[in-house]
């Protein structure tokens, strides 16, 4: 680039003038860059702002930026404190991770020729919040594992062997149809409490003993309002011990942004 | 939620696969860091999960999208 490195603007969110917005948002402190968060105005929507410096945030500064996971998390959790505040004042319609304009003039362009689709987006997720549900599958104790587990050694006779293989295949099949099972049960329960559903990729990463296989993971977006959501999904964790069920939320409606349309 | 208790595989799972996608005056959309979701599969296979749409048919959209 032979121009001059200057100044960028980050978004977070779009939203409508609230009369909370200014001082939910001095409350959130710095944002990506640490520097002042402010709204932008226009045809009656407001972009959600931090001016930050386009050494840091130009297109190939921001991609060294976001591979270098202790400064993704940096940015991903001034991203979500931003948005939580717009969303304490109002609606919030959160913008994908590391949107990055070149001037306010931009940023009003954007709302001015977007101003139909963001404000139909926004009157569509206003009042509601979006709750977080994961199955993880408790791996099988020493104790309920098949008796023969023991005995398979490879040393041992072959037939043996290999109908140690086939019962411990046949386990594994019975978990993934109980796993399966027990997550659609709970889902088809919680459509009934919510409004818009998505199903996420289960969190292959978070495989450990402790907390088991994630099996189902699932954003739901539910009326502010509504009791009924959260508590259905905590009665479900009590019904199996074979599950652990994980509620997270409420988040502002980052998972149902774009799929209402 | 306060930031403190939210883990970053939660976090991420919205952040790079939901919020609205723009497009225009932007310098860089999270869809053209291809860089990221190679580099961040080892240690978080959520995102390189995320790549690869959801099985629903509203997953992830990797791909610049120009709807505005």
């Amino acid at each position: 680039m032979s121009e001059p490195l200057g100044e960028l603007l980050y978004a977070y969110a779009v939203t409508r003038p609230a009369d909370r917005l200014d001082e939910e948002l001095r409350e959130a402190g710095g944002g990506v860059s640490g520097g002042p968060v402010f709204p932008l105005y226009a045809a009656e929507l407001a972009a959600v702002v931090t001016a930050v410096p386009e050494s840091e945030f130009g297109a190939a500064a921001l991609r060294e930026h976001l591979e270098d996971l202790g400064r993704l998390e940096a940015m991903a959790r001034a991203h979500q404190r931003v948005v939580d505040a717009v969303f304490a004042a109002g609606c919030a319609l959160p913008l994908r991770l590391a949107t990055v304009f070149r001037s306010e003039d931009a940023v009003r362009r954007m709302l001015g020729e977007g101003h139909e689709r963001l404000g139909r987006a926004l009157d569509r997720l206003d009042g509601r919040v979006e709750w977080g549900v994961k199955v993880h599958q408790v791996p099988l104790g020493l104790g309920e594992s098949t008796p023969s587990a023991s005995r398979d050694s490879p040393a041992g006779d072959g037939r043996d062997y290999l109908r140690a293989r086939l019962r411990r295949r046949r386990a594994a099949d019975d978990a993934v149809a109980r796993a399966a099972a027990f997550a659609e049960e709970l889902h088809a329960r919680l459509r009934r409490h919510s409004e818009a559903q998505r199903i996420l990729r289960p969190q292959d990463g978070q495989l450990d003993a402790a907390h088991g296989r994630n099996v189902f993971n699932a954003a739901y977006l539910v009326p502010r309002s509504e009791r009924e959501f959260a508590e259905t999904v905590r009665a479900w964790g009590e019904r199996d011990a074979g599950f652990r069920v994980e509620l997270t939320g409420p988040w502002a409606p980052y998972s149902f942004a774009e799929a209402l349309e | 939620m306060s930031s403190a208790e939210v883990s970053l595989v939660d976090l991420l799972d919205r952040l790079l696969a939901g919020g609205v996608v723009l497009a225009g005056d932007l310098t860089l959309s999270i869809a053209d860091v291809d860089l990221v979701r190679i580099d961040l599969r080892a240690l978080l296979s959520s995102v390189d999960a995320l790549e690869e749409a959801a099985p629903h048919g509203h997953g992830a959209r990797w791909a610049p999208t120009p709807e505005l």
